[in-house]
């Protein structure tokens, strides 16, 4: 079973990843793919390459809001008895999957990147610390949940233009009187000139060390007349605006350069990044994951890389 | 008002991290521990809402983590005002092979909390050792606490938390929450505080840390290790080799075939 997102009206990409991965893994064991839908029982048309939706309305799940949507997730499962759940390493993710797991009492890997069904039992890649290290774990039991990174199965496979059955289920008693409430729905800031549509990014990451360093790399980008993004932890630490962000919780861009400076390329900043026409990376650490996926890279200091670059550049 | 900051340091990521030899766990004696940044984070709104609104602010951690002495006085050292270190009664070493596992973790810390409530819960919404999930949401369902993460901010206003939560691209949502609750913290509102190592050391002369001990009782079934390797890279880049200036010469050139650069 996948647990489907949408904003606005519109499934998310990662929804229809884990629907792809689900029938591989749902042929493996000779079953279905059902999809949950909370709160938007009209977008089951854009779930055609699932076999079932099941769909859930109710006031309360309108927008995302993690009690009203745990609870009825919970129902769900109770009700439909997947052997999986799937759900994007996401806000959701990181709000229900972990919760889910002791009320459902399902073993849980978290940040998955692969997932097989072997002799029966599900096999999984979780990436931790950074992503310099990959876990193969055994779910054991008769179910198991899985959060997956983004970007880490194909959405083709997942989409169709068919209709799939829908089965409507009754909401949970409870959902009336939760214990949170939706106050207000900001979206995202426009403000700010939209990394997106550059066609080259300076971007920095932890490397930089401080704010007081930020000047070298603004100097560069200057330089270069293009703009200067980030990896979360500098956006996270106030040295550059959240608008600049690049990666799973921030932007995704695809500019024709990435020039990556002190940026060890953990999986949520790749998925963010990894399909720019040229990446140059600069790291210290010759086993950052960033020289994956990088074209070319350097483990020269950027300290001392971004005063010459700036020197040449400006000629 | 009490806010309880559940805290654990977590391998420095910007080291090497070396595999034992079966390949089952991490090699933890060369290992550098640094304070989790999101709970780093979390300390620091928790902090953020003590200076607000004068709550009192208890750091936990587990007697059996890594480095948990050096990170409990330096939360002390940042203006907590208590660290409590958490026994599990048993003294059974149960530990997961990249660390304690999260349910035995939310399990001691559910036993403390059971003793000594608190009105908010605040901890990171994550960590990087994080494998079979999340604290916060694993805390929320043991303790049948209502739980929110990836909060940016969080406030008080009368018997509710105000919390401001995070999703991709920016987009953010405004919730309510009754209290008590348990809040994953993204990043505070303001950068973490800096606490000076003549502080931290201060708080080790004359701060205490409480010691508490909480019975373990079994716990379920979890996910179970084959292996733990480092990723293969399906490609790699092209080494730019030279000096600095050699690199610099090299990636202009590379820039300027691209029009990205004059001349």
């Amino acid at each position: 079973m996948v647990l489907a997102e949408h904003t606005g009206g519109q499934v998310s990409e990662g929804t229809h990843e884990l629907i792809g991965k689900a029938h591989e893994l749902a042929s493996v064991l000779g079953g279905l793919t059902e999809v949950a839908l909370l709160g938007r029982a009209d977008l089951a048309g854009q779930l055609g390459g699932a076999d079932i939706v099941v769909a859930v309305d109710h006031p309360a799940l309108s927008e995302y809001l993690p009690e009203p949507y745990e609870r009825t997730l919970l129902e769900v499962l109770a009700q439909r008895s997947p052997r999986l759940l799937l759900i994007a390493h996401g806000t959701v993710g990181l709000d229900l999957a972990a919760a889910l797991s002791v009320r459902w009492d399902a073993p849980l890997a978290t940040y998955v990147s692969a997932l097989e069904i072997e002799e029966g039992t599900v096999t999984a890649t979780a990436q931790i610390l950074g992503g310099k290290v990959l876990v193969d774990i055994e779910l054991r039991g008769e179910r198991a949940i899985a959060t997956v990174l983004g970007g880490a199965f194909g959405a083709e496979p997942g989409q169709s233009p068919r209709d799939a059955e829908v089965v409507h289920l009754a909401p949970p008693a409870g959902l009336d009187a939760p214990r949170m409430s939706l106050r207000q729905v900001f979206e995202a800031d426009g403000g700010d000139l939209d990394i997106s549509s550059a066609e080259m990014l300076v971007s920095v990451g932890r490397g930089i060390e401080s704010q007081d360093n930020m000047e070298i790399v603004e100097d560069l980008a200057d330089a270069l007349g293009v703009p200067l993004s980030a990896s979360r932890p500098v956006v996270d630490a106030g040295w550059l605006a959240k608008t600049r962000q690049v990666g799973q919780s921030g932007l995704k861009v695809k500019p024709r350069v990435y020039l990556a400076l002190g940026i060890s390329g953990a999986p949520e900043h790749l998925e963010g990044m990894r399909n720019a026409e040229l990446i140059i990376a600069c790291n210290t650490d010759p086993g950052a994951p960033i020289f994956g996926v990088a074209h070319y890279g350097t483990t020269v200091d950027l300290f001392d890389l971004v005063p010459e670059l700036v020197g040449k550049v400006r000629g | 008002m009490r806010i309880v900051v559940p805290v654990k340091a977590v391998p420095d990521l910007v080291e090497e991290i070396e595999l034992n030899e079966d390949e089952t766990g991490i090699d933890r004696e060369y290992l550098t521990f640094v304070l989790g940044e999101w709970d780093s984070q979390a300390l620091e709104e928790a902090l953020l809402l003590k200076d607000a609104s004068g709550a009192e602010v208890v750091a936990v951690g587990l007697a059996d983590d890594p480095e948990i002495d050096q990170i409990l006085y330096t939360a002390l050292a940042k203006g907590a005002d208590a660290a409590v270190k958490l026994a599990d009664a048993s003294g059974a070493a149960r530990s997961g092979p990249a660390g304690i596992r999260i349910a035995e973790r939310a399990a001691l810390l559910s036993g403390y909390l059971e003793a000594q409530p608190a009105d908010l819960v605040i901890s990171g919404v994550q960590a990087a050792d994080d494998l079979e999930g999340q604290l916060p949401p694993t805390l929320g369902a043991l303790l049948d606490l209502p739980h929110v993460s990836v909060a940016v901010s969080v406030e008080i206003d009368g018997g509710s938390a105000i919390v401001r939560q995070e999703f991709a691209g920016g987009r953010s949502h405004e919730l309510q929450v009754e209290m008590p609750a348990v809040i994953g913290v993204q990043s505070a509102h303001q950068a973490p505080r800096y606490a000076p190592i003549s502080r931290i050391k201060q708080a080790m002369q004359t701060r205490e840390l409480t010691e508490f001990t909480v019975s373990l009782p079994a716990t379920g079934k979890g996910a179970v290790v084959r292996r733990m390797h480092r990723p293969e890279m399906s490609g790699h880049a092209e080494m730019l080799t030279g000096n600095a200036g050699a690199v610099a010469d090299q990636i202009v050139d590379l820039l300027r075939a691209r029009g990205l650069v004059k001349g």
